[in-house]
């Protein structure tokens, strides 16, 4: 079969469920007593299990199988989660993401995963790191998966006592067998012809599907001779063994007192009656291949996506650009129509302009919103990766994420995840102290990593902040010193902001020990770059004994934004209208210098001028010899500042184009450009590196 | 075995040059170009190529040579190379040659006055005519903007 075509489906899939399995597991181990949750792992990894199996990774296939038995287990309330338990699930995970990354990067999918699958085996078995509560196997050595319920139970009891004879028989199928699921359909043919199957494990409905690995087993009551019936399985070709296992009173009694006997007996009394009638109808359940096979594949598709699952498609995000390129160029288009329309003046082409605005604009909302997602989908694998970090540092960390709807661009997204990891491992491995040393300093023994997201003007701002020691100053500089990042001299006149900047350097590390989680010296500076390579900035403030900040700013790419166009001589540029405060004249007088400062009064405050034609280097534009010229009152955070324009031109929708690779990574005041109705390139101003 | 290899020709200060035909994008001609303020002088803005914002950065002033007015015949020549997509203005641009690779030889040090490592080699097209091949990766190396721009901070 060709299986390409299905490889992304599966790869989104996988990672869908892989981060359910995460997310939920974390759920579960604050609270293990909640098995709906224990449901939802069960069949995300059971779906995962179908999935693996079907594309042939046989690894992947494997592991969450085994997973799948403790977690049955688990959801029968026949094994309680215990750290263990955890932990070992956990790795399982790991191993999972492995793969499936395996998969991702054009590998086999291949893992080892033996050591994984004998901790889960044992597991099964009872060997639960101490505190078992599993209950106790029966005589031979059935497998824990295949326990019997009440109802069941008293069937057996109830057809030994009338003289059948009950089995337990295992089947393995042939290692190099094709359909697997044909053979086991024999024989369960073969069996039903005879007598009537109690229960199979795995169930029939995982075994049609070829769900299950080379052997299958089943309780079974038949009035046939033992060998009669083994010498009919064995005839079923590319059948390796068929183990039949008499059960008689004794070992039933056994297993019975296994399962607690409390209600037990109740049961017992209850399913007497019940019984006689359920034997005939047995037979029903087993194998029906054909009409059965719909509704065992769709249960666990439901089942995983949820009650109330969002409604989508996944779409190929190229589309969604060439989407944007286009609806951008009809932009450009309708910005040119309306000037034409107002040098027109007739009206039913100015109505119909107007219309087209207004679709169009509904258009340019979603077109946006479809390239946005929320931060969440970078922010959720941190719990984890924070809650096994703590673990192995021996700390004590909440993880408190605020603002993951906030959304971004989808390429940017994409980029953030690795950075981010860096900064957060940093905050745990450096920023938070020991639980001693957060004792001896007067704060709760928990750590608290603030993983915050919001938009502010044209960015989208991420913070991580600690409550830990904040950054060791004088052992900073001691170190850039020492590496040779500044000269003692110029060390000397640095400020505060400035030094810690320095853990940015290339090549600086401050850690006494190198840890494996961070403090290789090479991560910050990789960070810096990867941030300033997506048009960010990071920096970092820090309170000694109180804990510091990293914040990260990031552009809102490749979007349209509200801009106020302006004119400066012949030269065009646009400010982003969400940084503008305000928009006014100006006298020449009102300017006062201060410390070799321009600054102007403005509401109760004093806020600093800055000519546009000086900053821009304007070839035909001077300010100084204007007596009163517009201003632009811009903010960033909460700093204002006064850029002195030459004329206003108006508000506009603007479509955000890069300046072209060749000129990026250019330090200017200039983020971007954009193409104006007349055809012009104007540049984007970037308020931000205006105001320092 | 001489293999055929297909080159646009422009001229800049009176020599004649030549990129790969699959390197060269468009040619165009001039068009507005908007200023990019903080640049080297040799960048002379970015122009609207249908809906694309590219930067154009004058060839003659790229490799030293002494820029001149544009004129009619002024043409910018659109290559994509390195990932990077950029404008070259050429005083002129007018013919597709073929140029045998056996043809070609290696640079001297220094022809029409731009350095040898802009240059991949010299074409002979006939007795007469020399055609200068252009080492695109160097000339779109952005190091040297990126280390005037901290020179000019």
């Amino acid at each position: 079969m060709e299986m390409n075509q299905y490889m992304s489906m599966f790869i989104d899939e996988s990672n869908d469920h892989l981060q359910a399995l995460n997310e939920n597991m974390l759920r579960l181990e604050q609270t293990p007593e909640d098995i709906g949750i224990v449901q939802v792992i069960f069949r995300s990894a059971h779906t995962l299990k179908g999935m693996s199996a079907t594309m042939g990774f046989e690894d992947l296939a494997s592991l969450t199988h085994e997973m799948e038995n403790v977690l049955d287990l688990v959801r029968n309330e026949k094994l309680s989660m215990n750290g263990h338990i955890f932990d070992t699930l956990f790795k399982c995970l790991d191993a999972l993401e492995a793969m499936v990354q395996d998969v991702i990067n054009g590998g086999t999918g291949k893992g080892d995963v033996d050591d994984l699958v004998q901790r889960l085996k044992a597991i099964v078995k009872g060997d639960v790191g101490g505190d078992a509560s599993i209950s106790s196997d029966a005589d031979q050595d059935l497998p824990a998966s295949l326990i019997l319920d009440q109802y069941q139970m008293s069937i057996l009891g109830q057809s030994i006592e009338a003289g059948h004879l009950a089995y337990y028989i295992e089947v393995k199928v042939r290692d190099d067998c094709l359909l697997k699921a044909a053979r086991a359909y024999m024989v369960f043919d073969v069996l039903e012809r005879n007598g009537e199957v109690v229960k199979s494990y795995p169930s029939v409905q995982e075994i049609e599907q070829e769900q299950f690995d080379r052997s299958f087993s089943v309780y079974y009551i038949t009035q046939t001779p033992g060998e009669t019936l083994q010498d009919q399985l064995s005839r079923v070709s590319e059948i390796e063994s068929v183990t039949m296992n008499a059960v008689d009173k004794a070992s039933l009694e056994e297993m019975e007192k296994a399962r607690g006997a409390s209600d037990q007996k109740a049961a017992v009394k209850e399913t007497a009656a019940a019984a006689a009638p359920a034997i005939p109808n047995a037979p029903a359940a087993p194998a029906a291949p054909a009409a059965d096979k719909p509704a065992a594949r769709t249960a666990p598709a439901a089942a995983s996506s949820g009650g109330a699952a969002p409604r989508t498609i996944r779409v190929d995000i190229e589309r969604l650009d060439s989407l944007m390129n286009l609806f951008s160029e009809m932009l450009i288009d309708r910005v040119r129509l309306e000037q034409l329309a107002s040098e027109i003046r007739r009206n039913d082409l100015s109505e119909t302009v107007e219309h087209m605005a207004r679709v169009s604009a509904d258009l340019q909302n979603i077109v946006l919103k479809l390239r946005m997602v929320p931060v969440e989908s970078v922010f959720n694998r941190f719990p984890r990766m924070v809650r096994d970090l703590a673990k192995s540092l021996d700390k004590k960390v909440d993880l408190v994420i605020v603002g993951a709807e906030t959304e971004l661009d989808r390429t940017v997204i994409d980029e953030i995840g690795d950075p981010l990891v860096h900064l957060i491992r940093n905050s745990v491995d450096h920023g938070v102290e020991s639980i001693a040393d957060r004792v001896g300093a007067g704060k709760s023994e928990t750590g608290t990593v603030v993983l915050r997201a919001f938009h502010s003007g044209n960015h989208v701002f991420i913070e991580i902040e600690d409550d830990g020691k904040g950054i060791n100053r004088p052992k900073v500089l001691e170190t850039a010193i020492k590496r040779g990042v500044v000269t003692p001299e110029d060390a000397k006149k640095l400020s505060d902001d400035e030094i810690n900047m320095l853990l940015f350097a290339p090549g600086f590390s401050t850690a006494d020990v190198v840890s494996d989680i961070s403090g290789r010296g090479v991560g910050l500076d990789v960070v810096k770059s990867k941030i300033t390579s997506l048009g960010g900035n990071v920096t970092v403030q820090s309170e000694p004994g109180s804990g510091t900040k990293f914040s990260i700013q990031l552009p809102l790419t490749l979007s349209i934004i509200a801009a106020m166009l302006i004119k400066l001589g012949s030269e065009k540029y646009a400010f982003p209208l969400s940084s503008i405060v305000e928009t006014g004249a100006l006298k020449r007088t009102d300017i006062r210098t201060l410390h070799g400062n321009r600054m102007v009064d403005y509401r109760q405050s004093i806020i600093p001028v800055i000519s546009l034609a000086e900053l821009v280097e304007s070839p035909d534009y001077r300010d100084d010899e204007e007596t009163e010229t517009e201003m632009l009152v811009i903010r960033k955070g909460d700093k204002l500042a006064a850029i002195l324009v030459d004329e206003f031109i108006g508000q506009s929708e603007i479509v955000l184009k890069p300046l072209g690779k060749y000129l990026s990574g250019h330090r200017s005041v200039v983020s971007g450009a954009t193409i104006l109705g007349d055809g012009q390139v104007a540049l984007i101003v970037d308020p931000n590196t205006i105001i320092k | 075995m001489a293999e055929e290899m297909k080159v646009i020709v422009f001229t800049l200060a009176h020599e004649e040059y030549g990129i790969e035909v699959d390197k060269v994008r468009t040619i165009e001609r001039m068009v507005p170009i908007t200023r990019v303020p903080k640049t080297p002088a040799f960048v002379k803005g970015v122009i609207n190529l249908r809906g694309v914002v590219i930067p154009v950065i004058d060839l003659r002033g790229r490799f030293g040579l002494v820029e001149s007015e544009y004129t009619e015949n002024s043409r910018i020549i659109i290559v994509a190379a390195n990932d990077l997509e950029v404008g070259f203005i050429v005083d002129s641009a007018n013919d597709v040659i073929d140029v045998m690779s056996d043809a070609i030889e290696n640079p001297p040090e220094v022809v029409g006055g731009i350095k040898a490592k802009y240059i991949s080699g010299v074409a002979k097209i006939s007795e007469s005519r020399l055609l200068i091949l252009l080492h695109l990766a160097e000339v779109l190396n952005r190091s040297e903007i990126i280390q005037l721009e901290q020179f000019g901070d």
